[in-house]
């Protein structure tokens, strides 16, 4: 990175993509965490700068306040909080990083789920005075259920407690204790993910993109290393190829004989490879047909991966729309009727177990009721409760029945085919998220 | 199939996985919306997203049609440019013109030499109706304004054409609800994760063509409450913007565009940046933003383009 103010660029444009969230509040630094991220690698830029400066004099603060960096809304400016997730860009020449910065309350429980469900890493702020308090095991849950593979847990404000190696040791021993207690650690080992610990101050800038002379004790990765460090999402394991479609390419040209017959499966590879020759099954049909070519634009590849928007072409001429799933048949799965899975409720209007809703799957929608509401999740204690409905913030485990099959895959292995959302037809609004089980 | 292994895939370079998320946001358009369309001015973003829709749409025609709504104050070069680029992918371009809505009355300024800038959104709101559109695609990003950082990927808005921060859907995944009543509207925003280098390296790798204002060319000008304000600008009707005013002096000068807009409110930087490579270079050593330096019409106030967007525009 580079202290001179001038952006690196990656001139072989080739450099990697990760999105991470912060989760805390403006007490924990999280604000001058991304401000100090943002402005070492040259995101924030004089005029910015100008107008926060005039803004705080304003207020009659007497430093930058870097909050207002984060507070983008006219709502949010004028009662002094965050309302909503944004989007932060910075790159390091490597790397780009898109921030997913979700507000910390309790009642953003929706936030965070939504922030959470992009993010491939999180860094958990916790503030050195305090310690693990409640909303660290509720940011730290959260992160888990929405199934971020990457957990950093940051000590900041070091700089408050002397830079004290006995109390950032006693906080990781703490966080731990606890992350055992709910399974998390496990969870996250037994799934090949990690948790980190770090110690900084955002305000000083230890250990964030220079490690300073403060913390000799610490000899592990600095902020900006262990950004630079995390995997990509989709890189880690081998994962089943899914590609459901989202559009069908049938230019019906009567002046190009070559494309009279031309019939294309647009969508993107949600996970796995695909390559030219490979037997393939679109479901919930089951026809069976060969991959005849893949291309993205005018370029014919011979093999495509995940992440790639592309149009497939079959040799088969198969009736295939909107909604279908195509995979290798080799790794088929059963379309099901009927999911289990932790849901979020995101709307005001509370959950009516009575009513039908439409759930949003991968490219496909159906029409879901409720069957079972086992339980609700208190995120402050992860106590399981008994309750009849959801209200907004509420996570529960639910049984949907639903009127056309789903091609899923539990959450844990394949977040992309793995999640819905649930829309209100009324409204049109999204009102749920879900995680299948 | 959750076993850790030694790298198993490389992942996407920033621009490839951006190309990619694009292209999914246009084709999710493509099959949630009925009757949707792409907004179209001739500038770099939405040069962009054009390439993108080749991409996400070729060798079919792009499920939408494009269309630009016209102050009547834009550079020549800009127009003369839409034209033939629609003209060139073979795409129809609907054009609705402000000085329409002035003559209906429904657009109404309050001097002659008010910019027309944010009464674009009175004409579009004429347009969506007249045409049905449940669907427009524009080229916002989020890094351009603090007000769009918070913009959805899929936003939604009211039979007013209206934008309410409070009350969005949320958005997780990459599940976009595009879904919409009679009269409501959706604006998509496929390039939304991109920032001004993402779209100047995209251009640079896609060879793209783009106006020639937006290279150093010499231009007259003269300094108007601390800008570069170009004069004297002709117009594709052949009238001419921004006369100079009295007792300012012209300066010829070599500038550039980093935005292209209606003439009021687009200022030109000083730059001898002539190509894509070297205006990639000049991104990265700049130390003032793309709207700051070169929009007027945020220098209004830290809310101005959160309060146009409620009042409808893209």
């Amino acid at each position: 990175m580079s202290s001179s103010h001038t952006q690196t660029i990656d001139s072989q444009h080739t450099a990697s993509l990760l999105r991470f969230m912060t989760c805390g509040s403006v007490d924990d630094g999280k604000s001058t965490l991304i401000g100090r991220l943002l402005f070492d690698t040259k995101t924030i830029l004089a005029d910015t700068l100008t107008q926060m400066t005039r803004t705080s004099e304003k207020r009659g603060l007497t430093a930058v306040d870097l909050s207002l960096l984060t507070d983008g809304l006219q709502a949010e400016r004028e009662q002094g909080i965050t309302i909503d997730v944004a989007y932060r860009y910075f790159s390091t020449g490597t790397r780009k990083y898109i921030i997913a910065d979700a507000p910390g309350h309790e009642q953003y429980t929706r936030n965070m789920v939504t922030a959470a469900s992009t993010a491939n890493l999180a860094i958990i702020l916790i503030d050195a005075r305090k310690g693990v308090l409640t909303q660290t095991r509720r940011h730290s849950y959260l992160a888990h259920l929405v199934g971020i593979p990457h957990i950093v847990v940051a000590v900041n404000k070091m700089d408050l407690v002397n830079y004290d190696q006995a109390v950032y040791e006693k906080i990781c021993a703490d966080y731990l204790v606890f992350a055992n207690e709910i399974g998390l650690a496990q969870s996250q080992i037994a799934a090949g993910n990690d948790i980190s610990f770090i110690p900084m101050s955002a305000l000083n800038g230890d250990m964030l993109v220079d490690r300073l002379d403060n913390m000799p004790w610490y000899t592990g990765d600095t902020m900006i290393e262990m950004l630079e460090a995390a995997p990509s999402a989709h890189t880690e394991h081998n994962e089943p190829f899914r590609f459901p479609v989202q559009f069908v390419c049938r230019p019906h040209a009567s002046d190009n004989p070559e494309l009279h017959d031309f019939r294309g499966f647009m969508g993107r590879i949600e996970s796995g490879e695909i390559t030219v020759g490979d037997a393939v099954t679109v479901l919930p049909n089951g026809y069976q047909s060969k991959v005849k070519a893949i291309q993205i634009g005018d370029a014919q590849l011979q093999s495509a991966t995940t992440e790639q928007s592309i149009t497939l072409l079959l040799e088969d001429e198969i009736d295939t729309s909107r909604g279908d799933m195509i995979v290798k048949t080799s790794e088929a799965q059963a379309p099901v009727k009927q999911i289990d899975a932790f849901v979020c409720w995101l709307s005001e209007t509370p959950m009516s177990p009575a009513r039908t809703y439409v759930i949003r799957h991968t490219t496909r929608e159906s029409k879901a009721k409720v069957g079972t509401i086992h339980y609700k999740v208190d995120v402050n204690t992860l106590e399981e409760q008994a309750t009849t409905d959801l209200k907004m913030n509420d996570i529960a485990r639910i049984t949907f029945k639903l009127a056309q099959p789903l091609m899923v895959d539990s959450y844990n292995s394949n977040r992309a085919t793995g999640a819905f959302i649930v829309i209100d037809e009324s409204s049109n609004n999204t009102v749920g998220a879900g995680m299948i089980i | 199939m959750t076993t850790k292994q030694e790298n198993p895939r490389q992942p996407l370079s920033h621009l490839d996985w951006l190309e990619s998320e694009a292209i999914y946001i246009l084709r999710e358009v493509a099959g949630q919306c009925s009757n949707p369309v792409l907004l179209f001015s001739g500038g770099k973003d939405s040069l962009c997203i054009l390439r993108l829709a080749e991409k996400a749409f070729r060798p079919g025609r792009f499920p939408f049609p494009l269309m630009h709504i016209d102050t009547g104050h834009n550079y020549k070069e800009v127009i003369d440019f839409r034209d033939q680029r629609a003209a060139e992918l073979g795409e129809r371009l609907i054009v609705r013109n402000v000085e329409d809505s002035m003559k209906r009355g429904t657009v109404v300024l309050k001097s002659a030499d008010e910019s027309r800038n944010k009464h674009q959104s009175v004409t579009l709101l004429e347009a969506i109706e007249e045409f049905g559109f449940d669907c427009c695609i524009g080229g916002a990003r989020r890094d351009e304004e603090k007000a769009r950082a918070k913009e959805r990927i899929m936003s939604f808005r009211d039979e007013f054409g209206q934008w309410d921060p409070k009350n969005q859907r949320p958005e997780l995944w990459s599940l976009y609800n595009a879904r919409s009543h009679k009269g409501e509207n959706i604006r998509a925003f496929p390039i939304s994760n991109w920032t001004e280098m993402d779209v100047w390296q995209y251009i640079e790798r896609e060879n793209l063509q783009l106006p020639s204002i937006y290279f150093a060319h010499q231009r007259d000008v003269v300094m108007r409450g601390g800008s570069i304000v170009p004069v004297n600008v002709p117009l594709v009707n052949g009238e001419v913007a921004n006369p100079v005013k009295a007792g300012e002096e012209i300066i010829n000068m070599q500038v550039r565009f980093r935005t292209v807009g209606d003439i009021s409110c687009t200022a030109p930087v000083i730059s001898d940046a002539d190509d894509v490579s070297k205006i990639v270079l000049e991104t990265a050593t700049s130390t003032i933003t793309e709207r700051g330096a070169t929009r007027l019409d945020d220098q209004t106030s830290d809310a101005s383009m959160e309060q146009r967007k409620k009042e409808g525009y893209f």
